[in-house]
C-alpha cells in the first residue's frame, strides 16, 4: 500500500460509491424484480421490493405466447455468424498491418475507421432496396452480412492492437531455427494471438446483440432478434409488465454476463486503442 | 529476407477487408445520392424522374428538420453533458479505496450491457409511467406531485434514458486512464501541501485529458444517430419533440416511402457525421505514433 487510508475514509467513500451503484443499477435491479412477481403485483401502489409472491408466471407467459425461442435463436446466430465471418476477413489483414505495416498502413487504418463513422440512415434505403430486390429481407443471412460489414472496421483495430503487442523479434527467432510461415503461424503466433482475439470475440458479440437500429429496420418476424421481440413490447402489450420484465431478463441476462467478463477488453475495443 | 514476397502476401491478406469495406460504403452511398435526386415514391416507383436539388430543397426547409436538427443538437449536447461530467466525478469516486470496490464497479458499468429497446422500454413503463412509474410514486410520496416524463417533457425523458445507458461507458474509460496515473505523483503533490481541488486541476484532469477526448468524439458518433430509444418510446412525438435527424430519414422512407427525400435527409446526416469524424481521425490518428 502505497499509503495509508483512514477507515473513516473508506468508510465514508464506501457507503457513497455503493449508494450511487446501486442507484444506477436500480433499474436493471427492478427489471429482475418485477419478473417474478404476478401482473396485478408489479404495478401495485405502492410497490413491493422483496416481499411479495415470487412465481415464474412471466416467464412461463413469455415462453408459451410469443415463440421466445426464435428470436434467441436468432440473437445468437446473428451475433456469432457475423463475428465469426468478421475473424475470418479481419484476421489476416490486422496480422498484414501489424507485421509487415507499409507506409499506407496507417492511411488504411484511418480510412477503416471512418467507415464507422458513415450514418446508418445514409445508407439505410439503399441497403433496404437491394435486400428487397435479392430476397434478403428478413434472413438471417442478410443480416449477418450487415452486422459484419458494421463491426468490420472495430475488428480489425482491436485485433491490430493486440497483434501490435506480439514482439517481432519473436518471429526472427523462430525463422532463424528454420521454421516456415506456416509452422511460424501455427506454433509461434498463434498461442501469443488467441487471447486478443478471444477478447475481440467477446466484444463483437456484445455489440451484435445489442444492435438495434439494422435489426429493427430489416427484419419483421423471421429473423428478428431479441432486440426487435422487446420493441414488439411498445405497443399496449407492454402494459403487462411482469411479462415484459421476463422478456427483458431473459434478453439481457447473458450478454451482462459476458459484459462484465470484458470490462478491460471493451476499453480498447471501444476507443480503437486510444485508451488501455 | 523476401521482402517483396512478404509485401505481396500482406497485400493479399488485406485485400477483402479493404474491398469489402469500400464497396460497403461506396455503392450504397452511391445509390443514396442518385435517389436523393430524383422524385422517387415507393407508391409509384416505375416513374421516378429526375429532379436535381429539389428534395434537398424539400427536406431542409421544411420546418421539420430545423426541429429535428435542434432536437440532435440538444440530444447529443445534453447526454455528453451529464456523462461527460457525472463520468468524472464517478470514476474519482470508484478511484478512491473502499470496500467491495469490484462490485460497485460492475454495477455502474451494467446498463451499458442492456440492449437499447430493453433500456428504453423499462424507462418508459416502469420509470417513467405517470401512475405506476417508480419516479411517480416516488415525488408524490414526497408530496411533489406528478411529471408525465414522455408527454410534458419527451426531450428530457429521452437524454436521461441515453444518458443512463452512457454514463457507464464515461466511467468506464475514464476510470481505466485514472488508474494509470502513478500515486507517488498524488503523493508528491499532498506532501507540498495541494489540496484535493489543486491535485484534481493541475494532475489528474491533465492526465485524462485525452481520455476526455476520446469518450466525448466516441459518444458524439454514436449520439448523432440514437435511433432504437426513440422507436419503441415515443416515435418521434408527440409531435415533432423527439425525432432527430435519423428518425426523421426514417419516417421520410419507411413510413411515408418517400425515398427521394429521405435520401437527401440521409446525405445531410452524413455531412454532419463528417464533421465530427474528421476531428476524431484526427486525434486517434495523433494518438497512434505514440
Amino acid at each position: 500500500m502505497a499509503r495509508a487510508v483512514s477507515t473513516r475514509r473508506k468508510v465514508f467513500f464506501t457507503v457513497l460509491a455503493w449508494t450511487v451503484g446501486l442507484l444506477i443499477f436500480f433499474p436493471i435491479l427492478w427489471t429482475i424484480l418485477t419478473s417474478f412477481k404476478s401482473e396485478g403485483e408489479a404495478i401495485m401502489t405502492p410497490p413491493h421490493f422483496l416481499f411479495f409472491d415470487w412465481t415464474l408466471e412471466g416467464y412461463h407467459e413469455v415462453q408459451a405466447r410469443s415463440n421466445y425461442f426464435l428470436y434467441m435463436m436468432n440473437s445468437v446466430w446473428l451475433s456469432f455468424g457475423s463475428t465469426l465471418l468478421g475473424l475470418l476477413v479481419a484476421v489476416p489483414a490486422a496480422w498484414a498491418m501489424a507485421f509487415s505495416p507499409t507506409k499506407r498502413t496507417r492511411g488504411i487504418l484511418l480510412w477503416m475507421l471512418s467507415t464507422k463513422m458513415l450514418p446508418a440512415v445514409g445508407v439505410l434505403i439503399p441497403i433496404y432496396l437491394i435486400f428487397q430486390k435479392l430476397g434478403l429481407l428478413d434472413t438471417r443471412l442478410g443480416l449477418i452480412v450487415v452486422l459484419f460489414l458494421i463491426n468490420l472496421p472495430i475488428i480489425v483495430w482491436m485485433l491490430y492492437t493486440y497483434f501490435k503487442e506480439i514482439p517481432g523479434e519473436i518471429l526472427e527467432a523462430a525463422r532463424m531455427d528454420g521454421a516456415n510461415l506456416r509452422k511460424e503461424i501455427l506454433y509461434v503466433l498463434t498461442p501469443m494471438a488467441v487471447p486478443g482475439i478471444a477478447s475481440t470475440v467477446l466484444l463483437n458479440i456484445i455489440l451484435a446483440w445489442n444492435e438495434a437500429f439494422w435489426t429493427l429496420n430489416l427484419t419483421t418476424h423471421d429473423a428478428a432478434p431479441l432486440t426487435v421481440f422487446i420493441a414488439s413490447y411498445s405497443s399496449p402489450e407492454g402494459l403487462f409488465w411482469a411479462k415484459l420484465s421476463a422478456a427483458s431478463t431473459l434478453a439481457i441476462a447473458p450478454i451482462l454476463v459476458l459484459g462484465w467478463f470484458s470490462q478491460k477488453q471493451l476499453v480498447r475495443g471501444l476507443t480503437f486503442g486510444a485508451v488501455k | 529476407m523476401a521482402t517483396t514476397n512478404t509485401q505481396a502476401t500482406a497485400r493479399v491478406m488485406m485485400a477483402p477487408s479493404v474491398i469489402i469495406l469500400l464497396l460497403w460504403m461506396i455503392v450504397p452511398l452511391a445509390m443514396t445520392i442518385y435517389f436523393s435526386t430524383l422524385n422517387y415514391n415507393l407508391f409509384n416507383p416505375a416513374e421516378t424522374p429526375f429532379i436535381g436539388f429539389l428534395n434537398y430543397e424539400y427536406f431542409l426547409t421544411d420546418p421539420a428538420f430545423l426541429t429535428a436538427l435542434t432536437n440532435t443538437l440538444i440530444l447529443v449536447l445534453g447526454v455528453l453533458a451529464i456523462t461527460v461530467i457525472g463520468g468524472i466525478l464517478l470514476a474519482l469516486l470508484l478511484d478512491q479505496a473502499m470496500w467491495g470496490a469490484g462490485i460497485v464497479r460492475l454495477l455502474v458499468i451494467a446498463p451499458f450491457f442492456v440492449m437499447p429497446t430493453v433500456s428504453a422500454l423499462v424507462w418508459k413503463n416502469m420509470m417513467m409511467n405517470p401512475v405506476y412509474g417508480l419516479i411517480g410514486q416516488f415525488t408524490r410520496a414526497l408530496g411533489l406531485g406528478t411529471v408525465d416524463w414522455l408527454s410534458q417533457v419527451p426531450l428530457l425523458s429521452i437524454i436521461i434514458i441515453v444518458s443512463w445507458e452512457w454514463l457507464p461507458f464515461a466511467v468506464l474509460i475514464l476510470l481505466t486512464a485514472l488508474q494509470s496515473l502513478s500515486e507517488d505523483q498524488k503523493e508528491a503533490a499532498e506532501m507540498d501541501g495541494a489540496g484535493f481541488l489543486s491535485i484534481f486541476w493541475y494532475i489528474t484532469l491533465p492526465h485524462i485529458a485525452r481520455a476526455i477526448t476520446v469518450v466525448i468524439l466516441i459518444e458524439t458518433i454514436f449520439l448523432l444517430s440514437i435511433f432504437a430509444e426513440i422507436y419503441v418510446t415515443t416515435g418521434g412525438g408527440p409531435g415533432n419533440a423527439t425525432t432527430n435527424i435519423p428518425y426523421l430519414v426514417y419516417a421520410q422512407a419507411l413510413l411515408q416511402f418517400d425515398v427521394g427525400g429521405a435520401s437527401a435527409g440521409g446525405i445531410v446526416a452524413v455531412i454532419l457525421a463528417n464533421i465530427v469524424a474528421f476531428f476524431l481521425v484526427r486525434l486517434v490518428g495523433k494518438n497512434l505514433e505514440t
